[in-house]
């Protein structure tokens, strides 16, 4: 029962939020409350599905193909819990981030309904489900990056809207085309038809199909040109948000079809899914050098660290997929801290302008020092969380004799450093410019909530343990498909 | 009956990415609309037709005759319709609110979000 609550906490909240529509202080306050109690509950179904492997719950009591199951294995219920810490700190930076015409216009009723799209995707065993869980969180994020009405919101919205929409019609058809071939939507169902199939083409090329779709929402190449048209048009606090959920769920799908489903043609599936991760580890970080405003610069290198995961995936082995979760997480993590920083920054000194940026690190050693740490992570320098995904991957890399994938990888890892060494550079270290604003006063609703993840973040490179023993067992979930499908279907034969 | 629904399927998609693909945001519009009747057809058609054979179990029997028409994609396309229905609401005024805000519906005029915008390169505009 537990598993629906991820779905149904949200949704209360949701609609308890719209209730309390003229009321925006109770909108702030139940939005905080909300995501506490989200993360209380990730965290019990983490500790639950660590024990058992996997849980189903049959909606309806419908028995498992015929239904539609909620499944939560350790991979999904992994990503659940930091879903909901990324949610809460952004909630409570929010506090202050959000300013009160967004609140006035919705944008708490929309944050949860977001979540609830985004827990569902994470939570659901069936493809068409799972359409429809992307359309919600989707038309969520439509709305929250338009709101505001400026004319770059606008643009931005547009481009973000379209290359979606479009993502989610090539979806939609690869989940017709395999209910033509399989005759069921059910992914535990499907992992057990396709392999019988004698139709190896057409699975390959509704696989390619997904990939593509997948492809867009996760923003790898050449499918990511919407994000960086769209991503620094909304207020910092969103803007983190997204950039902590939004594509990771793209990732998250690509991770559950290409192990569960499409393992038929791993030879050429995985290695398309290879090349990928490269270009667009390279393409990302190419892009972020030539950005001079903050949040451009960290939306490029969103693109970038999406590459890491997909070469875990293309890797296809225990080590790697355990990598790519490590990865995950930490990258959800540490990219949400840095765009929180981003805000801070925004708020002193008045611009994302990286040139007319400058003396921070005399002036508030703290957001420093606060930036330093998720940055170098990010780049992948020991002892921080990024370090450890970057080994795990490397190594699994080279067990497979992926040399060259392997010497990108780490050469973005160095241009990574550069583009991070640039902002530190303008933005904290160099002198002040002559024409600076003047500093303001930083609130602790800022300050405090970003400090936690930045802590956390540093928590899970310091001592990187429990969280690989974790995506270790995911890993094995996922390579070990049986265990999901004996858990879901049961005895139906 | 089968090919036909392909055929038309198929040719809603090429005029779907064809119109997706113009500068005006009312074109891809329809482009967006066109697409999704595309992939609607393309699950009416993804379990096999069967024409005047409901998937009801005849008074006496415990089973479905052998062959019935399939109700789940029929339950789907209802679904994928009525998801499309909103996020078109959506999309009309969010294009007429670009429309409003940027007072032009060509794509070219829509760089503020990759380059420096128009109006903050003096001239440029008057020059087109």
């Amino acid at each position: 029962m537990t598993i629906v609550l991820p779905i149904l906490l949200p949704m209360g909240m949701g609609a308890l939020s719209l209730l309390l529509w003229k009321r925006p202080l109770a909108q702030r306050v139940l939005a905080v409350v909300s995501c506490a109690a989200l993360v209380g509950v990730n965290a019990w179904l983490l500790m639950d599905v660590q024990q058992v492997g996997v849980r189903v719950v049959q909606i309806g009591n419908w028995l498992a193909p015929f239904g539609i199951s909620l499944v939560v294995d350790v991979l999904s219920a992994l990503l659940l819990l930091t879903v909901a810490v990324i949610a809460l700190v952004v909630t409570l930076y929010g506090q202050v981030g959000i300013d009160e015409g967004r609140v006035r216009s919705g944008y708490y009723p929309l944050l949860h309904f977001l979540l609830m799209g985004v827990n569902g995707a994470l939570s659901t065993g069936d493809l068409f489900n799972l359409y429809v869980w992307f359309e919600v969180l989707l038309m969520a994020s439509f709305v929250l990056i338009a709101l505001g009405g400026g004319r770059e919101n606008i643009e931005g919205a547009v481009k973000y809207v379209v290359l979606n929409l479009l993502a989610s019609t090539l979806f939609l058809s690869g989940v017709g085309l395999l209910y033509n071939l399989a005759g069921t939507l059910n992914m535990a169902d499907l992992a057990r038809q396709l392999p019988t199939l004698q139709a190896l083409n057409q699975v390959t090329l509704v696989a390619i199909l997904f990939l593509i779709a997948f492809g867009i929402k996760a923003a790898a190449f050449p499918l990511f040109f919407w994000l960086p048209a769209s991503y620094h048009t909304p207020p910092v606090t969103v803007t983190a948000l997204f950039s902590g959920l939004l594509t990771k769920v793209g990732v998250y799908a690509l991770l559950r079809t290409f192990t569960l489903l499409f393992v038929q043609d791993v030879a050429f599936t995985h290695t398309v899914l290879l090349v990928m991760a490269g270009a667009t580890m390279v393409s990302g970080v190419l892009g972020a050098a030539a950005q001079t405003d903050f949040r451009r610069l960290l939306s490029f290198h969103i693109i970038s660290q999406i590459g890491y995961p997909l070469m875990g995936l293309g890797l296809f082995t225990q080590a790697s997929l355990a990598a790519a979760i490590y990865f995950l997480v930490h990258v959800m993590l540490a990219k949400t801290a840095l765009f929180l920083v981003a805000g801070m920054v925004e708020r002193l000194q008045g611009t994302f302008d990286l040139k007319k940026l400058g003396g921070l690190y005399t002036r508030r050693l703290d957001v420093a020092v606060l930036f330093l740490l998720p940055a170098l992570s990010l780049a992948g320098l020991p002892p921080l969380s990024g370090f450890f995904a970057k080994l795990g991957l490397v190594k699994a890399g080279l067990a497979q004799g992926q040399g060259v994938l392997v010497f990108v990888s780490l050469a973005v890892s160095l241009m990574t450093l550069y583009s991070m060494t640039k902002v530190w550079n303008e933005a904290f270290w160099k002198e002040s410019p002559a024409q600076l604003m003047p500093t303001r006063s930083l609130s602790p609703w800022l300050w405090l909530p970003t400090a936690a993840l930045v802590l956390l973040s540093l928590w899970i490179g310091l001592l990187p343990g429990p969280l690989f023993a974790l995506a270790n067992q995911a890993a094995e979930l996922l390579l070990h498909p049986e265990l999901y499908v004996r858990a879901v279907l049961g005895g139906v034969p | 009956m089968t090919l036909l629904l392909a055929i038309a399927a198929g040719v809603l998609f090429a005029a779907g990415i064809y119109m997706v693909l113009r500068r005006s945001l009312l074109k891809i519009l329809i482009g967006l609309l066109l697409l999704g009747y595309a992939v609607n057809l393309l699950l009416f058609n993804s379990a096999v037709l069967v024409p005047g054979r409901p998937p009801l179990i005849p008074a006496g029997q415990d089973q479905p005759p052998a062959v019935y028409a399939d109700p789940l994609a029929q339950a789907l396309i209802l679904t994928a319709i009525v998801i499309s229905f909103g996020v078109t609401a959506f999309v009309v005024v969010l294009f007429r609110k670009a429309y409003a805000v940027v007072d032009s519906d060509d794509l070219n005029d829509m760089r503020c979000t990759d380059l420096p915008c128009l109006d903050e390169l003096p001239g440029k505009r008057s020059e087109q």
